[in-house]
């Protein structure tokens, strides 16, 4: 299984902070978003590629980078802190 | 070097832990952000800070490494606070040393603008009109993309 994790307003527009998915059915980072976005409008919305960031096993990702199982994937938004 | 912690900090105690028998370095610079009152247009009375557990931590550890291949330092201390933090409260804490004032006072900027862009913290503030997300503000990432 691939453990997918959503941070600040993703999280709560989502309303889900984490979830699984098989990994025979996201090899990457953008079969990942595409299988996200079908559960529904807000997902598609929130996780359009440009206004989301990705990381993968906690260091940044893009749309190529390759998942398999145990990995683990969060979704978030530009980060804010300092 | 690196903290995320909900617990405020002590500037004296982190000056005392970057100085106490180190001769060497005739530089300190530190840096600590606080929550103010005020941000684009609204009174803000306090603000909440989500953060990435591990990932987090990673991040300002790989910050302070670049930080250390970039110039010759001595010391290295990062503290981030997360949670819940009331108006006035200190949200982090940067401080550098070395043997001259240049690097150190390079090396805490350089952390400071690689933190606000690339650590994975997220802001909510509490306003007059309710709680929102901070956005990210393209002028940091310009600062950043100076280094």
């Amino acid at each position: 299984m691939i453990n997918v994790m959503f941070f600040a307003h993703l999280k709560e527009t989502l309303d889900c902070d984490q979830l699984q998915v098989e990994e025979t059915k996201a090899g990457t980072v953008e079969q990942l978003r595409q299988l996200l976005s079908q559960k529904g409008e807000a997902w598609a919305s929130s996780l359009a590629c440009g206004s989301t960031l990705v990381a993968v096993n906690q260091a940044m990702a893009n749309e190529q980078t390759g998942i398999k199982a145990g990995d683990e994937v969060a979704f978030f938004p530009p980060v804010t802190g300092g | 070097m690196i903290s995320v912690q909900s617990e405020d900090f002590n500037l004296g105690d982190e000056y005392q832990a970057l100085t106490k028998d180190n001769v060497k370095d005739g530089a300190v610079v530190t840096f600590v952000g606080l929550v103010r009152d005020f941000n684009e247009g609204s009174d803000v009375n306090g603000l909440f800070l989500e953060h990435y557990p591990g990932m987090t931590e990673k991040c300002l550890t790989d910050i302070c490494q670049q930080a250390n291949e970039r110039w010759a330092l001595g010391r290295i201390r990062v503290i981030h606070r997360v949670g819940q933090l009331d108006l006035g409260a200190q949200i982090v804490f940067v401080g550098v040393t070395s043997q001259h004032r240049l690097s150190a006072f390079e090396a805490c900027e350089f952390i400071m603008d690689y933190l606000k862009t690339q650590a994975p913290f997220w802001k909510k503030e509490t306003t007059s009109e309710g709680q929102h997300w901070v956005k990210a503000k393209q002028s940091d990432q310009q600062k950043a993309d100076k280094w």
